[in-house]
């Protein structure tokens, strides 16, 4: 049976219904048609369908769309605001953060709640804080120091 | 992958989520989802019905209370990696909470969840176990307490029955001197506990240990008390030979699992030695004199 939700998603509501069954992450693509958010191992491993809910960096795979009816939700297509970058997406732009770039809209999104959570994390925390997303090009080194970057940029340094 | 169909309700009080389970044999409680959901997609199961507790109030907090803290079964490893007042009076909790899958998953798995679920690499049951832990499980019948002990019965089997809810997790609050550590080999991919071992000593003055208690995970079906690690290390004065010597006992009367990531042979050394350095790194969070 099919449940009513709605959802705040980069501050836009959308309101449907849909079965239980569908996911989260197949809810912002499918429905929605914001395909930045991407899937990757589809088994709560690799991070590639990071998205913020109520601020908390969660795998969008591993959730029903159901369990996110009224909550808001922040995909890549919602960090950029009037046209400039996100710090975090400068960070990656700036610093080579990705190669393929199917990995890029997680390790961003799973990125800014390190650096929301620790202003002025160490490459340590932040390799500690992205060991759920994984970059199969393993460009890891880049991507550190994108988000050492964009920690320093929102600091003001 | 796309799980089966089922009814989906949520509930805004744990006697509502009671009700529907009563009336439903079937029906699964949806907590953080980080193992059901899963286990849904690859359609290990497919239960008729979910039942979503994670909009009921008050069932995530941390708190002390007559001398024991106090856990609701909602609170997310997050919020307990993040606890000061568990980082000061109970810092094994954190410690175990941030070793957890990753930071993603911490965000949304939660300790009840976890517990219910028992998987045998899961991280919690270890360190409820070393805590000695009380849950308490309510039901349309009322509550009762079951000992963390009694609490993990087979491969995701708990003492839990049909009908009943892990409300809250109680634990008594370490006093004197006492040493905590959680030290496990991470699965590289899935960040679960190959071997985990939880270790919760008390001392007298000198470095003789009081008491002692072992909690295993990832080494058979169900996580476990090392008991006899526990009494080759009670009153005994520690050091490297002691120590050794004890967590040769690490697996004594378990079955290892072995799989296709780490044998039984191996299981079995690695908790040997992750047992030694969780008893050492406890040794070392004992405050000092």
């Amino acid at each position: 049976m099919k449940q009513a939700i709605s959802i705040n998603v980069n501050g836009a509501d959308h309101a449907g219904e849909v079965e239980p069954r569908l996911l989260l992450v197949h809810y912002l693509r499918d429905v929605l048609g914001l395909t930045g958010t991407h899937i990757g191992c589809e088994t709560s491993i690799c991070g590639a369908c990071t998205i913020l809910l109520d601020g908390q960096a969660v795998k969008s795979c591993t959730m029903f769309a159901v369990q996110a009816d009224g909550s808001n939700i922040t995909t890549i297509e919602g960090l950029a605001t009037n046209g400039n970058l996100h710090p975090m997406q400068e960070g990656f732009w700036e610093c080579h953060g990705l190669q393929c770039g199917y990995c890029t809209p997680g390790m961003i999104i799973a990125a800014t709640q390190i650096v929301d959570r620790n202003p002025n994390p160490s490459r340590d925390e932040i390799r500690h804080g992205l060991e759920g997303n994984l970059c199969r090009c393993t460009g890891y080194q880049h991507i550190v120091e994108a988000v050492e970057y964009a920690a320093a940029k929102k600091s003001g340094v | 992958m796309i799980p089966a169909e089922f009814n989906y309700a949520r509930v805004s009080t744990l006697d509502e989520a009671l009700t529907l389970l009563a009336q439903n044999e079937d029906a699964k409680i949806l907590a953080g989802g980080h193992s059901l959901i899963p286990a849904m997609k690859f359609r290990l199961i497919q239960p008729p019905l979910l039942v979503d507790i994670g909009r009921i109030k008050d069932l995530s907090y941390i708190r002390e209370e007559g001398g024991q803290i106090r856990v609701g079964a909602m609170t997310t490893h997050y919020q307990i990696e993040a606890s000061d007042l568990l980082k000061e009076i109970c810092p094994l909790l954190p410690e175990c909470a941030g070793s957890i899958g990753d930071m993603q998953v911490r965000n949304k798995g939660t300790i009840g969840g976890s517990l219910a679920h028992s998987d045998p690499a899961g991280d919690w049951p270890a360190a409820i176990l070393a805590l000695n832990a009380e849950l308490v499980a309510v039901s349309k019948n009322g509550e009762r307490t079951i000992k963390a002990e009694d609490f993990f019965v087979d491969l995701l089997t708990t003492a839990l029955e049909p009908g009943e809810i892990l409300r809250e997790i109680r634990i008594n609050k370490p006093n004197g001197r006492t040493g905590h550590a959680y030290m496990k080999m991470h699965h590289p991919a899935s960040g679960f506990a190959v071997v985990g071992i939880a270790a919760n000593l008390s001392f007298n003055g000198n470095n003789k240990c009081k008491a002692a208690n072992i909690g295993v995970t990832g080494v058979a079906a169900k996580a476990y008390r090392a008991t006899g690690v526990e009494s080759a290390l009670t009153g005994v004065n520690l050091d490297d030979a002691s120590i050794g010597a004890a967590a040769a006992h690490a697996t004594d009367g378990a079955d290892a699992n072995g799989d296709l990531f780490a044998s039984a042979d191996y299981r079995r050394h690695l908790a040997e030695v992750y047992t030694k350095r969780a008893i050492a790194a406890a040794m070392k969070s004992v405050p000092s004199a």
